[in-house]
């Protein structure tokens, strides 16, 4: 198998970053891109031999890991329906019963509806605007905050909306009297079961994720009652509804020293690098200048700035290899997020493919 | 401390009012303290005292203290009451009784907000919080009618004073506009063909300066010249006057009173025959340099004015660089609330005095008879739009030029305006360099007691004018000294003079604003203690070497001291310097705004000329979002018949239940609920007989029509009723005030800037996995383009690009205004890079992006090779305007009703016009259908008489067009025409033109 001169193989699989602009940034994508040379471009070979993932860092809410071998196009797609497409459940609709305090209406529902609920979406479905609110598709929180008279300022936390896994409690008002004497009186929501059976939230109640996000203050006298029901949505039609904070990647930095650097010139760019990227290595000949981090490199380009530095060392990143980290808001765990936009594209394709054969 | 520091700002304001209130009205009132019946002079009302109270009202006899924000709300005037104390005589059955009644309320004057009669003065921020005032507002403006008003400070060349100038034909021109106790009056003495002539507008035309002359009393022309000055070149130009004089053969008193007889203008209105006789002497006795007082009959305090009057005239003669500068900040007084309102209430001190006050300052029309001041536009309401705005609002100078007048000399920069007005803060446009600002520092004067200050000169060695023959007057090494444009006296040793009294002013035994003047040339001394000049504080040296020491400003930082110290023990002349930092730690407190991460880059396309493109998550997230309140009031009108209109409670079925969803039972919509266009606020009905006889008992239903009071002019379908008042109005009516909210999110073509000027529209808006994003995984809220930049060179924002990155990364502010860098508080752009470097980013700020659609990291553009991006936190708010406000179409809608044409603008509803180039565009388009039936069509039909060419009308019951002219209907043809020209031949033919239409067939 022929091979692409290095100065084109370079090309083909690193941005180099100079101090002004990056270089080489697009991808080859086109299988024959380089047929005249009798080097194939294609990749699903390679794929299947090369693709790897490895994890290195996990925590709660957070994941790092390194996907090798993979085009940058691919990545993005998972980035993508990360922030947009995973579903979750945030509050929709916010009843207000009274609200005295300082905060309006429109501004508290706001960041309500902000609020990330520690709560599984694949339990529940979509609701669309002529669906009835019911046990699948919907949950409610009450909040009810009062600052008494003597009582000094305070905040309004997020841990005081409490789940009502029976549905809403407020009643509608009645249309005709007669006919709701013999049932249960109607109220915003129609729950056929209390949604604290279901096995998955018997023993996990819905909550939300953080208890001490600030919804209002509340001065002495004031009163916040009011009932929210929160729905499945995606991130595309608003971000309240998206699964992570953020998720992003970044290419693998490489540093590669161009030429020995030695002694003082050594300790100079070692002194230089905030991220310490760069050691000392003795050597018998003197001091020599190693890049063993090149991983923390952030691309300050410290190290190639001032004259004549740029020959000496050169900032890489190589195009196939990305560190992707995955910031979940706390619905479902980052590694399950991400299995699940694996899921939603696998469904694109599949749905694609129904749709040319 | 701040606070009250922070009120230098508009203290002049307060200053005035304050003085005005406490000194000027009592004065005024005494003035006009009585008030005789026309019939019997016996019976007669006597104000003793005048007080102002609290601010309060009376509302169906209940007393109510009201403070500005209750006023604001409801639609009141802020106002407390006069109150008199009066003496006063009634008869009885012919018994005369003297009587004395205290604290009688004679009116009602408005409150300058934070002045010491005001419910704010001396409160502190939880108290001010209480009254639902804002504890950093500076107070200085008025609240008439819920608005707030300001009144502007005037600017006016000053009274008094002797102007020479060169007039449009080259004469050199003495005048001097007198402001009187009673009137006011311009005396113009000029040199035409070298003769010198007065002009006054009581005479028909000039009169010859000698005959004046003569007319007051100096019959020897000697003596003349011996006041102007015994100069043989004075002399020789005043010799054609002389010679002019003596062919007239005026000579004597007498003969000279005769000649000007005749010269004076005949009264409009001749009515009282009996004051035929010296009308020459009264003009000169009143209207003649009105302000210089006469002593009995003796004309001679007048006759040395005018000689000094010729004097300067003759020598600004002699030598051009006397002639004075108009534009000079010297010669011009500044007007504050203080003394325009007590010109104002002066003149209606005998009229009504709270509804004129009221209307005066909610019109901004200032028209006082007898001073023939008639000015418009002297209130306007307060800004708000941002705090420095308002603050800015209350120290603008109106000129008292018209705007239109293509000038240069006034609008230029004076050097005198050096520390008094700003250099930099005048509008664009046509008011560019007439409207000016106060500078920070400075203050405007209020008048002082003139009495104790002229006993002082004379004590001080000035020789009284009245002892002075002619000669005298201008002998060598004396000086004239002139007191407030009034001549005093002369002193032989002027510069002995000044230090005096400039001793005594920095003791403090005088105010402080006084100010003298040795003028070398004109061998004069001006002593000026008048209200409306402006002053700043100055170090006082001695010799040249400051008073103030280093360990008094180390005092002062450490707070030791305060400027009012300083003034009191004689450092400087005038307080307060530090208030320049304090209005900026201000800005801090209130910005308005919200901090942003911006990535200086070029992408989508859609932020091309200035646009900005905005990130949809940042957005949901409550980026940029704004609250809009607007007012809307309605009043339940009380009729004479004493019918009323009145709310009913809403229908909660049927069609018009829609429309009332946001009503409360009562009929009333309530706060909290969200309404759209057109719903009901107030279930409004109003009685269908509104006039006649007093209707009694109870009006049926059927006597009342709905008259809903409906949400109009605010799109948009997300309005929220924030507050409901009820009050009553003047009349009683109950009033409701509905103040209404909207929260708007950022949408395309909302108008958006930076604090550098740097506006924009938001181009679009993307979505978050649309949006670039950087190594790090930060996303920006907002994308500019970096051609902004190099040709606005706003460098300033640059820095705060840079500063806004290393604060977020360091967690600590940067401080980057241009005042911190001379003493090193200022976070030098070299600091900056170094911070960002230890955090990890490039100095430059600028960072590596990746493209979210491309795949890969963004590529530069090729012109602008040396920013690739910073990806920065900057201080970005100010929404500017929105579109939801300027957003406008229509079908169709409201007319005019004289043309019929659609109306315009969009608060009417009005018409979009398809123009010249619309048409063009049309044409181009090819949508020649269209235009034809626009343009054709769409015109009204008339009838036109074929054998008069006049329009005819459709008499309905016939079915015939008929010519009125022709008094038939045999040719009459329909033809189409706008109805605008229908209109415009009728109305030529009011004008006795006929316009005819010749018609014929195509």
């Amino acid at each position: 198998m022929p091979k692409l001169p290095d100065h084109l193989e370079l090309k083909r699989t690193r941005v180099s970053c100079k101090l002004d602009a990056p270089n080489d940034t697009e991808s080859i994508l086109y299988s024959g891109a380089y047929a005249s040379m009798d080097v194939d471009n294609s990749s699903l070979e390679s794929f299947f031999k090369d693709f790897k993932v490895v994890v290195n860092r996990i925590t709660e809410d957070e994941i790092e890991f390194d996907m090798i071998g993979i085009d940058a196009a691919l990545a993005n797609a998972f980035r993508r329906i990360l922030i947009s497409e995973v579903p979750t459940m945030a509050i929709e609709k916010v009843f207000i019963e009274k609200n005295t305090s300082v905060v309006q209406d429109e501004v508290l529902a706001h960041r309500l509806g902000l609020v990330p609920l520690r709560v599984d979406p694949r339990l529940f479905s979509y609701k669309s605007e002529k669906d009835e609110p019911n046990e699948k598709n919907t949950i409610v929180f009450g909040l009810h905050a009062r600052c008494e008279q003597k009582e000094p300022r305070r905040s309004v936390k997020s841990e005081e909306l409490s789940w009502l896994p029976k549905g809403s409690m407020f009643l509608l008002e009645i249309e005709n009297k007669a006919s709701s004497s013999t049932t249960a009186p109607k109220t915003y929501t129609n729950f056929k079961s209390s949604q604290d059976e279901l096995p998955e939230l018997s023993d996990n109640p819905i909550h939300p994720k953080y208890p001490d996000i600030t919804l209002a203050r509340i001065g002495p006298g004031q009163e916040i009652e009011l009932e929210a029901h929160a729905v499945k949505g995606v991130g595309k039609e608003h971000a309240k509804w998206s699964p992570v904070a953020t998720a992003w990647y970044r290419m693998l930095p490489e540093v590669v020293l161009l030429q020995d650097i030695i002694n003082e010139e050594a300790e100079k760019l070692v002194q230089k690098c905030p991220a310490n990227v760069f050691d000392i290595e003795d050597t018998p000949t003197g001091k020599k200048a190693t890049a063993p981090r090149p991983r923390s490199c952030t691309l300050c380009r410290e190290c190639i700035r001032g004259e004549g530095w740029d020959k000496y060392v050169a900032l890489r990143r190589k195009k196939d290899h990305f560190i992707f980290t995955v910031e979940s808001t706390g619905a479902l765990s980052p590694e399950v997020l991400f299995t699940e936009a694996v899921k939603i594209l696998e469904d694109k394709c599949e749905r694609i493919i129904t749709e040319l054969s | 401390m701040l606070a009250s520091q922070m009120r230098g700002l508009v203290k002049e304001h307060l200053d005035s009012y304050n003085y005005f209130i406490s000194t000027g009205i009592k004065k005024i009132v005494r003035v006009n303290n009585e008030i005789r019946s026309n019939v019997d002079r016996g019976i007669y009302l006597k104000f003793l005292d005048v007080k102002i109270g609290e601010p309060s009202i009376v509302l169906d006899g209940v007393f109510e203290k009201i403070n500005p924000q209750f006023c604001r709300l409801s639609n009141m005037t802020y106002a407390a009451p006069i109150e008199a104390h009066i003496e006063y005589v009634t008869e009885t059955g012919g018994q005369k009784q003297l009587c004395e009644k205290k604290d009688v309320i004679i009116g009602r004057m408005p409150i300058m907000l934070r002045s010491r009669y005001c419910v704010l003065y001396g409160k502190d921020e939880t108290e001010l919080a209480k009254l639902g005032e804002c504890p950093l507002d500076p107070g200085g403006y008025f609240v008439v009618k819920g608005n707030e008003k300001v009144i502007m400070i005037q600017e006016q060349l000053s009274n008094n004073r002797i102007i020479i100038e060169v007039d449009k034909k080259g004469n050199l021109v003495a005048s001097v506009t007198s402001l009187g106790a009673t009137l006011r009056s311009k005396t113009v003495i000029m040199m035409e063909k070298e003769k010198i002539y007065l002009h006054l507008n009581r005479f028909q035309n000039k009169v010859p300066i000698m005959v004046v002359m003569k007319a007051m009393g100096i019959e020897s022309d000697q003596e003349v010249v011996q006041m102007i000055g015994r100069d043989p070149r004075y002399s020789a130009l005043l010799l054609p006057s002389i010679e002019e004089c003596a062919s007239f053969g005026v000579k004597t008193q007498r003969q000279a009173l005769e000649f000007l007889e005749k010269k004076v203008k005949k009264p409009q209105f001749v009515s009282a025959q009996s004051e035929k006789e010296d009308k020459a002497l009264k003009v000169l006795q009143d209207i003649f340099i009105a302000h210089v007082p006469m002593h009995g009959s003796s004309f001679r305090a007048k006759c040395i004015y005018a000689a000094v009057m010729m004097r300067r005239m003759l020598e600004a003669f002699l030598n051009k660089a006397a002639v004075d500068d108009k534009d000079y900040v010297g010669n011009k007084r500044f007007e504050l609330s203080g003394q325009l309102l007590s010109t104002l209430f002066e003149h209606i001190i005998k009229d009504t005095i709270s509804f004129g006050l009221e209307r005066a300052l909610s019109t901004g029309n200032w028209c006082i008879k007898r001073f023939r001041i008639d000015r418009k536009g002297v209130t306007q309401v307060l800004a708000r739009l941002s705090y420095i705005q308002a603050l800015g609002f209350l120290t603008k100078i109106q000129p008292q030029f018209e705007k239109s007048r293509k000038v240069s000399g006034p609008r230029a920069l004076q050097p005198s305006q050096w520390g008094m007005l700003c250099p930099c803060d005048t509008p664009e446009g046509e008011s560019c360099g007439l409207v000016k600002n106060l500078a920070l520092m400075t203050h405007v004067t209020t008048d002082e007691e003139e009495g104790p200050l002229v006993s002082l000169c004379y004590c001080l060695g000035v020789e009284d004018l009245e002892l002075l023959s002619g000669e005298e007057l201008h002998s060598p090494n004396s000086f004239l000294v002139i007191f407030n444009g009034l001549i005093l006296g002369k002193h032989r040793r002027p510069q002995h003079f000044a230090s005096a009294l400039r001793r005594l002013r920095r003791s403090g035994k005088i105010g402080e604003f006084v100010s003298i003047f040795v003028n070398e040339k004109q061998c004069c001394v001006y002593i000026a203690s008048d209200g409306g000049r402006v002053c700043r504080p100055l170090v006082i040296a001695d010799k040249g070497v400051s008073r103030i020491k280093h360990h008094h400003m180390k005092e002062l930082l450490d707070g030791v001291r305060t400027f009012d110290d300083f003034l009191r023990e004689g450092l400087i002349e005038y307080l307060d310097v530090n208030e320049e930092n304090n209005a900026l730690v201000k800005y801090d407190k209130l910005g308005a705004g919200q901090n942003a991460t911006v990535a200086v880059m070029s992408y989508t396309g859609y932020d091309i000329e200035d646009a900005i493109v905005m990130n949809k998550s940042s957005l949901d997230r409550g980026f940029g979002r704004c609250i809009v309140m607007k007012k809307k009031s309605a009043i339940m009108q009380r009729y004479e018949n004493n019918a009323s209109e009145r709310i009913l409670p809403p229908t909660r079925e049927g069609y018009a239940a829609e429309r009332m969803q946001a009503l409360d039972d009562d009929g009333i919509a309530a706060p909290g609920q969200i309404i759209r266009q057109d719903d009901f606020l107030v279930n409004k009905s109003t009685p269908k007989i509104t006039k006649g006889p007093i209707t009694s008992g109870v009006i049926p239903d059927s006597e009342y029509r709905p008259t809903p009071f409906k949400l109009s002019g605010l799109a948009g379908d997300n309005s929220v009723i924030d507050r409901v008042a009820l009050f009553a109005d003047k009349n009683s009516n109950m009033c409701i005030n509905f103040i209404i909210r909207q929260t708007r999110r950022p949408e395309v073509g909302d108008k958006f800037s930076s604090r550098h000027g740097q506006k924009g529209v938001c181009g679009t808006i993307v979505q978050q996995e649309d949006f670039v994003f950087s190594e790090r995984g930060i996303c920006p809220d907002l994308i500019m383009n970096p051609h902004g930049f190099p040709s606005r060179m706003t460098v300033g924002k640059m820095i705060e690009l840079l500063g806004g990155k290393a604060g977020v990364s360091c967690g600590r502010y940067h401080y980057g205004s241009a005042f911190g860098e001379p003493s090193g508080h200022a976070d030098k752009v070299e600091d900056i890079s170094e911070t960002l470097v230890k955090h990890g980013f490039s100095y430059s700020g600028k960072d590596f992006l990746y493209s979210a659609k491309k795949h890969d990291i963004e590529k530069l553009p090729s012109i602008f090779p040396l920013v690739s991006f910073q990806l920065v936190l900057v201080f970005h708010g100010e929404r500017l305007q929105e579109v939801l406000d300027k957003m406008h179409a229509r079908g169709f809608g409201p007319r005019a009703i004289l043309t019929r044409q659609p109306t315009e603008g969009k608060a009417r509803n009005g018409g979009l016009r398809v123009g010249e180039m619309e048409r063009d565009c049309l044409i181009a388009y090819g949508a020649s259908n269209l235009i034809y039936e626009r343009l054709m069509i769409s015109s009204d039909p008339f009838q036109v008489c074929r054998s008069c060419g006049l329009l005819g009308y459709y008499n309905h019951k016939l079915k015939a067009g008929i010519c009125s002219a022709c008094k038939n209907g045999e040719n009459i043809s329909t033809m189409k025409l706008p109805y605008a020209c229908k209109l415009l031949f009728q109305e030529l033919q009011s004008m006795n033109i006929v316009p005819r239409l010749k018609l014929s067939d195509v």
